[in-house]
């Protein structure tokens, strides 16, 4: 089979799968939608899967448009597909979990009257993500990027009754809104200076067109590559979630718990991150923007982190940690260690899918009770969901010998080498995050698993494990989270995985690292002795102290150090800035632009005022119009006798 | 020489009546005098041997329009006082103007000399030479066409004329004989059927 | 000996009269109608008068047109005139002012 037929049936299985589910849903009815969708997704996983495996036997990276959408001026905007070994990794990903998330569903929605829809948009969602991650050019990417945004907001509203759930989904749209600014200013930037939408071909053009610079300010230029690169990196910041462009993710958990993994955990909120990789060539030519994508990736990943530390919803718990990691990840990037980014996006992919499958599981049997303060014990009830989340949790934190711990270590370990300025600063939020992160993720965990049971009678009574379909993606997403990381840190991180897909400097942090690496168990050897396994073991350790062994001590610390737990309570008052400044700011500019500017402006004067003056010339000059027949005739025979005289004197 | 002296004697008098028709207090008197104009006027044009026009201008405007005219003066209940209002105040007006008018066009006429050299006089004609003829074999050759639209013009004006002047009295008894023509039998006799009636 | 400009001239002292005729009589419509007719008249002889000194018959062709056209005018200017009578009781002109501003 020709790559071009099959990179086409990976994308055209999911969207025909999502069509015939939203569109003739009530003719396929329940049983017929999800079997089409996970056909249609499964059928992607298994030719993604074949696809990955032929790169990795060696097989030539494709590079071809399918589809010439129109050529202006010598640009060509086209449709066409980019598999080398980064977007086969991506879309293996993708569709893994997604068919995971997609088998999960059958059994959380089961009640809900808006399945078919539900599987219409998860399966248009991976058609959508697949596009992003598949594509060639800017054009299809940032197609993709909106469409995955589309598909976002359309989830996060899926209960479209709720009123938190359609504002969440309308603050979800208006913050990416503002990130894809950046975005398409950036892919026109790149059309500008190099001339083309092509991967390749701006590439190529990249290195001469190095010294180019622009004037921004006054008395101030800037090189254009890095105003490239910037602008590209606030739509990764609107789209992953960086601070300050993050409000939108935690309010995204009011979407349904499938949701939650697939899109706003595992893959679409890493499209910012997949997408710096895929700019590498262009990043590594500006250190200014990688400084800015470390300093912002760095703050993300600690102070994100640590509102996971007070919040008692499990879910936002769950929202805060993938903030947390996504900004790992953008620090690695930051850090010039694009292939540690990656690979903690696909670590971080498989066990923050499985949290959150895990967090739907205990939300299925607590009847949709998301406060972690009625729960407790669940241990007992749930073992299967119990042990997967602690698989998870591990990996999270970066257990040594899971997949997180790998990926995790490897970037801590590249920001230290890193010479990018504010490296430091980025390395001391990256190791205090560990902490944090063990800390609260076992928070999570004893407050939900262990402990006295908080929650009422009539639902302890009913708590149950959840049916098969719940717990077999938990325990398939929960096998990767184990040996992921042990399998593929040698080929991905330090091999030669991404040599021509993902550019690195030659005196990068991982050609650094990648000298001292001999394989995974030297690796885990030499784990003991960095700080940060000792910092995750401190995190877990002081969970157990504050929430198993001294429960009341938490409320106690919460008083002593008010200010500090109100400043996290209310989020940084981010959300308290962008209502009060930003949105009430744009809503008195528009009420005055409406009331100033449009009804008294241009109704007023120019609209009605203009037909005023013509209305009052009118009325002056009506009275010319006597209506006597007389008056028109003597004004043509005096106009006769004036137009003969001129006519006369002028010769 | 008689032909000048006659010629001044029909323009004095053209002049005159032309003056009389606008001052006439009278519409009637203005319509009688307007009608000597037409008649000067077709002496004056007999004079330069345009017979053909002169004629016409007897027979059609004397004898048609101005009849016509005539007529709707005579059928018309005028009050001539009221008409005449504004006549005085208005004529420093009118004589000023029509003095301009008179000033440009005898400008035109005298110093300018219309731009061209002006014939001396008329080419005498040969013996025979008839005038009706000739507008005649012109008018049927090369103005074949306006004369035809000028033909359908007159039509128009006769439809319109009637058309504009035509009126239905109401209450008046007249026949439609369309009506009587299209009539059928059922419009005309009804058909009962009924149950024929017990003797008493 | 009369030339052409005597006709011109007398031409030129009608159409001043029927201007003047105007301004006098604004208020009876049936003097402008009349008015109107002698200055068609005084047209009327200039064509008439070109055409027989400059020896060419177009003019009076053409004078032939404008008679037509007269009558038409004349025709139809009184049917309304006899329609407006019958509308207003009057043909004074100030009486109609359904056209004021």
């Amino acid at each position: 089979m020709a790559m071009q037929q099959v990179a086409l049936l990976i994308v055209l299985a999911p969207l025909l799968a999502a069509l015939l589910a939203g569109l003739a849903g009530r003719q396929i009815g329940r049983t017929g939608a999800h079997l089409v969708c996970t056909a249609g997704v499964g059928l992607a996983f298994a030719l993604s899967l074949w696809v990955l495996l032929q790169l990795a036997n060696g097989a030539p990276d494709y590079n071809g448009a399918v589809y010439t959408w129109g050529v202006s001026d010598g640009l060509h905007m086209e449709v066409g597909f980019l598999i080398d070994r980064l977007s086969a990794l991506m879309m293996a990903v993708v569709t893994f979990v997604s068919l995971a998330v997609h088998v999960y569903t059958i059994g959380y929605m089961k009640d809900d009257p808006g399945y078919q829809r539900f599987f219409a948009y998860i399966s248009l969602f991976t058609f959508a993500m697949l596009m992003l991650v598949m594509s060639n050019n800017f054009l299809q990417l940032f197609f993709g990027w909106e469409a995955v945004g589309l598909v976002s907001y359309l989830l996060i509203g899926f209960w479209y009754k709720r009123p938190t759930a359609i504002f969440a989904n309308l603050k979800a749209f208006i913050v990416n809104r503002i990130g894809d600014f950046g975005f398409i200013i950036g892919i026109a930037a790149v059309v500008y200076y190099m001339g083309s939408l092509d991967y390749m071909e701006v590439f190529a053009r990249a290195p001469s067109v190095v010294e180019l610079r622009v004037q921004l300010t006054p008395g101030e230029t800037t090189r254009a590559v890095t105003l490239i690169c910037i602008a590209l990196f606030i739509g990764a910041m609107g789209k992953s979630a960086q601070v300050p462009l993050h409000v939108w993710l935690p309010d995204s958990m009011e979407g349904p718990t499938p949701i939650s993994a697939l899109i706003h955990a595992a893959t679409m909120v890493t499209a910012g991150i997949f997408m710096i990789a895929r700019m590498s060539p262009l990043y590594e030519l500006s250190h200014d923007a990688l400084h800015f994508v470390l300093v912002i990736g760095a703050t993300t990943a600690l102070f994100m982190g640590l509102l996971g530390l007070v919040n008692n919803d499990i879910k936002r718990v769950v929202a805060y940690s993938t903030l947390s990691q996504l900004g790992y990840m953008t620090v690695a990037l930051g850090a010039g260690a694009y292939g540690a980014g990656i690979f903690h996006l696909m670590t971080h992919a498989f066990f923050k899918a499985l949290l959150f499958l895990a967090a739907g599981s205990v939300i299925i049997a607590m009847h949709h009770e998301q406060d972690m303060r009625r729960m407790g014990g669940l241990r007992r009830y749930m073992p299967v969901t119990y042990w997967t989340c602690l698989v998870g949790s591990l990996a999270l934190v970066g257990f040594p010998g899971l997949s997180g711990f790998f990926s995790k270590d490897i970037i801590i370990e590249a920001v230290h080498h890193s010479d990018i300025e504010g490296a430091t600063y980025a390395y001391w939020c990256v190791l205090l995050g560990v902490f944090v992160t063990a800390l609260y993720s076992f928070r999570l965990v004893f407050m939900t698993f262990h402990g006295r049971e908080r929650m009422d009678e009539h639902t302890r009574e009913h708590l149950h494990e959840s049916p098969w379909v719940v717990t077999l993606p938990l325990i398939a997403l929960a096998i990767p989270s184990v040996v992921i990381g042990w399998l593929t840190v040698g080929p991905v991180v330090f091999g030669d995985w991404f040599r021509g897909s993902v550019q690195h400097g030659a005196d990068g942090p991982l050609a650094i690292l990648g000298e001292d690496f001999h394989g995974p168990a030297a690796f885990l050897l030499h784990a003991a002795s960095s700080p940060a396994l000792y910092l995750a073991l401190a995190g877990i350790a002081t969970a157990w102290f504050l929430y198993l062994k001294r429960p009341d001590l938490p409320e106690a610390i919460a008083q002593r150090f008010a200010g500090l737990y109100r400043l996290l309570d209310n989020k940084y008052y981010f959300d308290w800035f962008n209502e009060n400044v930003i949105a009430a700011g744009a809503r008195g500019l528009g009420g005055g632009l409406w009331k100033r500017g449009d009804e008294q402006a241009i109704d007023g004067l120019l609209v009605n005022g203009s037909a005023r003056t013509v209305g009052a010339v009118a009325a002056v000059v009506r009275r010319v119009q006597t209506g006597y027949l007389y008056h028109y005739a003597f004004a043509m025979i005096i106009g006769l006798a004036l137009l003969l005289g001129w006519l006369l004197l002028r010769t | 020489m008689l032909v000048n002296i006659l010629f001044w004697i029909y323009a004095a008098v053209l002049v005159g009546a032309a003056l009389g028709v606008i001052l006439a207090r009278n519409p009637v008197h203005s319509v009688l005098l307007l009608v000597l104009c037409f008649f000067n006027a077709a002496v004056l044009w007999l004079l330069i041997e345009a017979e053909f026009l002169a004629i016409v201008l007897v027979l059609v405007y004397v004898g048609a329009v101005m009849v016509l005219f005539l007529f709707v003066v005579m059928m018309l209940d005028i009050n001539v006082e009221r008409l005449r209002e504004g006549f005085v105040r208005n004529a420093p007006l009118a004589a000023l103007i029509a003095v301009i008018v008179a000033i440009e066009l005898g400008y035109v006429l005298w110093v300018r000399r219309l731009g061209v050299e002006l014939p001396a006089g008329t080419a005498p004609l040969p013996a025979g030479h008839s005038n009706t003829a000739e507008i005649g074999a012109v008018l049927y050759t090369d103005f074949v066409w306006p004369f035809q639209l000028a033909a359908i013009v007159l039509l128009i004006a006769i439809v319109a004329a009637i058309a504009l002047t035509l009126r239905h009295r109401p209450g008046v008894r007249q026949q439609n004989i369309g009506q009587q023509v299209a009539v059928r039998p059922a419009d005309r006799v009804r058909l009962v059927r009924m149950k024929s009636e017990r003797e008493p | 000996m009369i030339t052409l400009a005597h006709y011109l001239t007398l031409a030129g002292v009608l159409f001043a009269i029927a201007v003047a005729g105007i301004f006098l009589n604004r208020r009876n419509v049936i003097v402008l109608l009349m008015c109107i007719e002698l200055m068609l008249l005084a047209v009327n002889f200039n064509f008439v008068a070109f055409s027989r000194f400059l020896g060419l018959l177009d003019g009076q062709v053409f004078v032939f047109f404008i008679l037509t056209v007269a009558a038409a005018e004349a025709a139809i200017g009184l049917a309304i005139l006899v329609v407006l009578f019958r509308q207003r009781r009057s043909i004074n002109v100030e009486d109609l002012d359904a056209m004021k501003g």
